[in-house]
C-alpha cells in the first residue's frame, strides 16, 4: 500500500499554538466515566487519529471539542479558544462530519451546502463561488441539483464533507467518516481529505475503526479505552512498542482488545442509527 | 446568560430566521403536492360546512353570512394543523444527526428555534394563501385591503410560530415521533373547538368560554376576523398575546433543545 501521508511542515509543527489541546478532561454520564482524565494535543496541519472500540469515549471527546458538551472538569482548547467560553468562535473555524449520514433529503445537494454557507455567515458575494468550489472538491457538480434523497451512501458522505468545508475550517473533525461505505467510496473520501489538507494546511481530527486507514493516513494516533488514552504516538512508534512486525491491528488488540463487554449494545445502536438514516435518505 | 452571548444572539438572529424561512420555501417548491393535499380539508370546511351553515342560519353572526365569519377561522385552523406537527421535523432531524450539525454551526439555540418557528410560519402562510384564493373563488366577503392582508399574514406567521414552538417543546419532552404525533392529534381538536374559529364565544357554555380565553388560537382568529372581515376586536390585545406566547414558546423550546441535541 502506497502511503498517502505527507510530511507535516516542521515550521508549523514547532509553532506554539496547538490546533487542539485537551488537559485532564473528564466527562461522566450517571455512573459511567465516558472520558476519564485524558490529555492530548493536535499539532496544526497534522492528521490525528482517535482509535478505540465502541464506547471508548471518542465521540464524547469530539462532542466536547465541537462545543456540544461542556467539560465537567479539566479543559479543552481549539486554536487557543476555550470550549466553555468561546463556543461561537470555535464553531466558526471547525468543520464537522458526524458518524451518521445526516443530510436533508428534501433539499438538493446544492441547497444542503447553501444552508450551511448561510449558517456559517459566508458573505453573500462569496457564497455561490464557495459552494461551487466545495462541490468541485467532492466531485458532486453534476449531482448538485438533484434532491439529496437520491444520493448513494458515498455521495451523501461527500456532500457532508462539502458542507463541513464551506466555511474553510482550520480544523476538520470527522467522526467515523467511512463507516458503512464500500472500499471505493472509502478511499475516495480519504483522497479528498488528504488533498485538501495539503492544499489548505488544514488540521484533521478523525476517529476510525479501520486500522488500515489509521495506519495509512494519520500522522499520530491516540488509542482510547474505557475513557483513558492507553497509547499515543506515530503509527510506527505504536507498532514498535508492541513488537517487531506488529500491525496496527495488533496494537489495537494489545491496548484495547479482548474486552468486548460493551460491544453488543453499542453495535446494535449503531445498526439502528444507520438504518434510521437509510430510511430517511432513501 | 452572559451579556456577550445575548449580543451575539441578537446579531445573528435576523440572518438565521431568514435562512430557515428560505430553506422552507425551497422545501415547499420541491414538494408542491403537499400544498394541494393539505388544501383538501379547508376546502371541505368552507364548501360543505360553510355553505350549509350559511344557508340554515343557525349560528348568529350578525348581518354577515356565516361563511365570511368562518373563513378566518379556517385559515387559523389550517396553519395550526401544520405548525402543531412541526416538532416531528426536529425529532426527525435529531434522529438523522442533522440537529447535531446545525448545533455545531455558529447558531445560538434561541436563533435556531426562532428560525424554525418562522419557517413553520412560512409553511402555514403558504397554506393560508391557498385558502385566500379559495375564498375569492367562493366570493367570501373579505376585506382585500393590502395593508390588512399583510397584517393578517403577520398574525398567521406569529401564531404558527407559537404553535410550532409548542410542538418543539413537546418534542423535547417526549423525544419520539410516534408519541408526538399522538399528542398533536389529541390537542389540535380541543384547541380548534375551544376557540372562536367555528362559532362566536357568546354561544359557548361558561367552562368552554374559560378555555377560549387562554387559547392562543382564539386571539389569532379574532385578529384575523378583525383584519379580514372588519369584526370588532381589540387588535392590540390579540397581537400582544400572540407575540408574548411566541417569545415564551421560543425560550422554553430553546431550553429543551439541549435534551434533543444530546441523543
Amino acid at each position: 500500500m502506497v502511503s498517502r501521508q505527507a510530511e507535516v511542515p516542521a515550521a508549523v509543527e514547532e509553532s506554539s499554538v496547538q490546533a487542539v489541546s485537551v488537559r485532564d478532561l473528564r466527562i461522566q454520564f450517571e455512573s459511567v466515566r465516558a472520558v476519564d482524565g485524558i490529555s492530548f494535543e493536535v499539532h496544526p496541519g497534522e492528521v490525528f487519529g482517535l482509535l478505540g472500540p465502541n464506547g471508548a469515549g471518542k465521540t464524547t471527546t469530539i462532542r466536547v471539542l465541537t462545543t456540544l458538551l461542556p467539560p465537567q472538569s479539566g479543559g479543552a482548547h481549539v486554536f487557543e479558544l476555550d470550549v466553555r467560553r468561546n463556543a461561537m468562535a470555535i464553531r466558526q473555524i471547525i468543520g464537522y462530519v458526524p458518524q451518521q449520514l445526516s443530510i436533508d433529503g428534501t433539499l438538493t445537494g446544492w441547497e444542503n451546502i447553501w444552508l450551511f454557507a448561510r449558517l456559517f455567515d459566508v458573505p453573500g458575494r462569496e457564497r455561490k463561488g464557495r459552494i461551487a468550489e466545495v462541490l468541485e472538491i467532492v466531485g458532486l457538480q453534476d449531482a448538485a441539483d438533484r434532491l439529496a434523497r437520491t444520493y448513494s451512501g458515498g455521495m451523501v458522505r461527500r456532500l457532508e464533507l462539502a458542507q463541513a468545508l464551506v466555511n474553510r475550517p482550520r480544523l476538520l473533525i470527522l467522526d467515523e467518516p467511512t463507516i458503512g461505505l464500500d472500499p471505493v467510496a472509502r478511499s475516495s473520501i480519504w483522497d479528498r481529505v488528504e488533498a485538501l489538507r495539503r492544499q489548505y494546511g488544514m488540521t484533521v481530527l478523525v476517529t476510525t475503526h479501520y486500522m488500515d486507514e489509521a495506519d495509512e493516513l494519520c500522522h499520530r494516533l491516540a488509542v482510547m479505552h474505557h475513557g483513558h488514552i492507553v497509547a499515543m504516538g506515530t503509527p510506527a512508534e505504536l507498532k514498535d512498542s508492541v513488537g517487531p512486525q506488529a500491525t496496527l491491528d495488533d496494537v489495537f488488540r494489545h491496548y484495547a482488545g479482548g474486552d468486548l463487554r460493551d460491544e453488543g449494545a453499542e453495535s446494535l445502536r449503531q445498526v439502528r442509527s444507520v438504518r434510521r438514516t437509510a430510511g430517511r435518505v432513501g | 446568560m452572559a451579556p456577550q452571548r445575548i449580543v451575539s444572539t441578537w446579531r445573528v438572529l435576523p440572518s438565521r430566521v431568514l435562512t430557515f424561512c428560505l430553506v422552507e420555501l425551497r422545501r415547499i417548491q420541491h414538494d408542491r403536492t403537499e400544498l394541494y393535499t393539505r388544501a383538501i380539508q379547508p376546502i371541505l370546511w368552507l364548501l360543505i360546512y360553510g355553505e350549509t351553515f350559511t344557508r340554515i342560519h343557525v349560528i348568529p353572526t350578525g348581518n354577515r353570512p356565516y361563511i365570511d365569519f368562518l373563513a378566518p377561522g379556517i385559515m387559523a385552523q389550517s396553519a395550526l394543523f401544520i405548525a402543531i406537527f412541526y416538532g416531528i421535523q426536529i425529532i426527525w432531524e435529531r434522529d438523522a444527526g442533522m440537529l447535531t450539525k446545525l448545533l455545531v454551526t455558529p447558531t445560538p439555540r434561541v436563533a435556531l428555534i426562532t428560525g424554525k418557528a418562522f419557517a413553520a410560519g412560512v409553511r402555514g402562510l403558504s397554506q393560508v394563501i391557498v385558502i385566500l384564493v379559495l375564498s375569492a373563488i367562493l366570493r367570501v366577503g373579505l376585506d382585500w385591503n393590502p395593508l390588512h392582508l399583510i397584517a393578517a399574514a403577520l398574525v398567521v406567521v406569529i401564531s404558527a410560530g407559537f404553535f410550532a414552538c409548542l410542538s418543539m417543546v413537546l418534542a423535547g419532552i417526549v423525544m419520539s415521533r410516534d408519541r408526538l404525533m399522538g399528542i398533536g392529534q389529541a390537542i389540535t381538536m380541543p384547541l380548534f373547538f375551544a376557540s372562536s374559529a367555528l362559532y362566536p364565544i357568546s354561544l359557548m357554555p361558561g367552562w368552554a368560554r374559560a378555555i377560549t380565553v387562554v387559547n392562543p388560537l382564539t386571539y389569532e382568529v379574532e385578529a384575523l376576523r378583525g383584519l379580514l372581515i372588519g369584526a370588532p376586536t381589540n387588535l392590540a390585545l390579540d397581537i400582544g398575546v400572540l407575540l408574548i406566547s411566541l417569545i415564551a414558546g421560543i425560550i422554553v423550546a430553546a431550553s429543551l433543545l439541549g435534551r434533543l441535541g444530546r441523543g
